[in-house]
């Protein structure tokens, strides 16, 4: 996993309300076994027409979607399965970041272990960032900060929580396995006094 | 000594599985007693342990089916299975070569118990009370049913969980939905997993892991239980889960996978204890009454939009709900009843088991699927598909105009060729109405085994009261 701590990058939003993981990436594309290009088929029903045509004028056709890091969309983003090829899919496309005001709980947790960093905001600060749409802004996750220009120059610090062992490991790129790992003699512990 | 604090039934769950405790820094190590395996989740978990040059460290805790990708058409004449893709048919070979390597027990083509992962489970006896089971599909919540804490993981997860029989896990809030009175007659399961979405909203239970309590909920029987628990993902929340209890412990009595005779016994009365202590405490309550609740349909594009079955499309609340029924070509105030049905799906892990099929088929029964509906019929296990040719529910089924089929997820992700097309309303007994689900393009209305039947009839949006003697073919 690729290392996360601090970013400053163009903003895309999406500010549909609960987009599921149905739109990010539909289940026809879930009989791989591996997730290698599946960045490709991201959000698919939306940007391709029947025929596999890009469809014209969507903001994810647009030649900027490939490179806006932080994915701005609506409430409850991730909800329904708990499909990891959706945090994938994203991450494939180019999203490192993803900010709502709610993301639901299997798609967080995938993407926090595939190093997709989820930040939730409150309803006011996601407001604005709805507004922001192809504005830079900056995703600190050692100071968990979200950073956002004003218009008259200043900047606006908005904080953020996330559990402090998600962030260690998105941090510093470290695989959940390891520490899953050093538990070993707890787990045979377990085991035997069951 | 002090007396101990009471404890939800998910509090003696969580604690029952700590490994090693939750700390400021880290999340807890829970240790999970099942782990469900099916074909399109499982891959890239087991490709995680040939990297690490691990095996699976408790292939007798791990249990694999074929149901997502599969087929619900018989082999053809040259014997082969009609799979959607090379692709689909490549996912089941590799499922089947990964449980022939670590020594997992797969209920392949050729056992006569294979289903759908979260109707096969229950139905071994492998699923029981005090149990963690977890599964690379968020459906997993149906577990709960038996009071279990039960819940769905990421591929990665799978991963873990094969490689150490754990999880690393931060303790979710707790909420009760105490469901008082008792339901109707003609309210099933699903009806009332439907208005208690609707009440929650799609995301009311983000955060939480779900105890269902209340007379209504203690009278439902473990079928009832199961769809329950299974919708409890569409408003958000993880798991759900019921106390075990007398209702709990019949069913699970012989079952292969269960404790036989005196050990069955033993492990009963420990299931009795699960249930929460009068005064534990819970992060959220709410209580509804079950009494007043009435059929229910979907009508946009997130379960938690229903209505109950007559009334019209109500009034978008916002930008979201007008695109949905922008989506589903319903406009505000709108009658149900004017909408033509091109498709009707029975099955899925919410309503494919033996009681769902036998309330399809008694509302089918001297009737006929009406001419432009094409029916699916898709039992949730070859146990349930051998059991309703034994009654001969095939037979009514079949002769209403409905096609009876092989067991799978089928229409109900619409990955393995069965779907509907775009532009087309289906009435699905499965669990999930959004856009492009059952197809691109696909319309979907959430509803009973007993509502679907019904509007299949009817070639319209209907329940079983909109059916008269017209219909009756006798």
């Amino acid at each position: 996993m690729q290392p996360f701590t601090s970013l400053t990058g163009q903003v895309l939003v999406l500010e549909q309300e609960n987009i599921d993981t149905d739109q990010i990436i539909p289940a026809r594309f879930l009989t791989a076994t591996d997730f290698d290009g599946i960045g490709e088929h991201v959000f698919a029903d939306w940007r391709f027409n029947a025929n596999g045509e890009p469809i014209d004028g969507h903001v994810l056709n647009q030649p900027r979607a490939r490179q806006c890091p932080i994915l701005v969309a609506g409430h409850n983003f991730g909800c329904g399965s708990s499909r990891e090829h959706a945090p994938h899919a994203l991450l494939g496309f180019g999203f490192r970041v993803v900010i709502s005001s709610q993301i639901a709980d299997i798609f967080r947790n995938n993407s926090q272990t595939v190093g997709l960093l989820p930040v939730v905001l409150e309803a006011g600060q996601h407001a604005r960032l709805l507004q922001m749409d192809g504005e830079d802004i900056t995703v600190d996750l050692e100071q968990c900060e979200v950073a956002v220009k004003t218009a008259d120059g200043n900047t606006d610090s908005w904080s953020f929580n996330i559990e402090p062992f998600a962030r260690h490991c998105l941090l510093h790129g470290l695989d959940k396995f390891d520490f899953l790992n050093q538990a070993e003699e707890l787990i045979s512990a377990y085991e035997e006094n069951r | 000594m002090p007396e101990p604090s009471p404890r939800s039934l998910f509090d003696k769950l969580w604690d029952a599985h700590v490994v090693m405790p939750e700390s400021d820094a880290t999340p807890a190590v829970i240790y999970i007693d099942l782990h469900l395996v099916h074909e399109v989740t499982s891959p890239q978990g087991f490709d995680l342990l040939r990297g690490k040059c691990i095996g699976v460290r408790r292939p007798d805790r791990t249990l694999a089916t074929i149901d997502h990708s599969t087929p619900t058409l018989p082999a053809g004449e040259d014997g082969q299975r009609p799979y959607i893709t090379e692709q689909a048919k490549r996912q089941v070979q590799t499922l089947r070569e990964n449980c022939r390597e670590f020594d997992i027990e797969l209920h392949d083509w050729d056992s006569p118990s294979r289903g759908i992962v979260h109707v096969m489970g229950p139905e071994l006896g492998a699923s029981q009370p005090g149990m963690t089971i977890v599964c690379g599909d968020s459906h997993t919540s149906t577990h709960g049913a038996f009071g279990a804490l039960a819940f769905g993981i990421g591929t990665t997860e799978v991963g873990h969980v094969l490689a150490k029989q754990c999880l690393l896990q931060n303790k979710p809030k707790s909420m009760r939905v105490n469901v008082e009175g008792r339901l109707a007659g003609n309210v099933t399961a699903k009806d009332l997993a439907l208005n208690i979405i609707n009440y929650l909203g799609m995301n009311g239970g983000t955060g939480f892991v779900i105890e269902y309590a209340g007379e209504a909920v203690r009278s439902l029987d473990m079928e009832s239980r199961m769809t329950l628990c299974n919708l409890t993902i569409e408003a958000g929340a993880r798991a759900g889960m019921i106390a075990p209890d007398q209702t709990t412990v019949e069913y699970l009595r012989g079952r292969a996978k269960a404790p036989q005779g005196e050990a069955f016994d033993r492990a009963a009365g420990k299931w009795l204890q699960l249930a929460s202590d009068p005064d534990a405490g819970f992060d959220s309550e709410i209580t509804l009454d079950g009494s007043a609740m009435r059929p229910a349909i979907t009508y946009g594009t997130d379960p938690g939009m229903s209505v109950a079955i007559g009334e019209p499309v109500p009034q978008a609340g916002n930008a979201s709900q007008q695109k949905a029924l922008h989506y589903m070509d319903f406009t505000e105030g709108q009658s149900l009843a004017e909408r033509q049905v091109d498709v009707v799906f029975i099955g899925s892990c919410t309503n494919g088991r033996i009681s769902d099929l036998r309330a399809a088929a008694n509302v089918l029964r001297g009737r006929q699927v009406a001419d432009h509906v094409r029916m699916l019929v898709v039992p949730g296990s070859e146990n349930i598909r051998k059991q309703a040719e034994t009654e001969g529910l095939h037979k009514t089924i079949i002769e209403a105009g409905a096609e009876w089929r092989l067991p799978g997820c089928s229409m109900c992700i619409a990955m393995n060729g069965d779907m509907v097309p775009p532009g087309k309303t289906a009435v699905s007994t499965s669990n999930r109405n959004f856009e492009g689900r059952q197809g691109a393009g696909s319309r979907t209305l959430l509803a009973s085994p007993e509502t679907a039947a019904a509007s299949a009839v009817l070639g319209r949006v209907g329940g079983v009261a909109d059916l008269d003697a017209t219909q009756e073919v006798a």
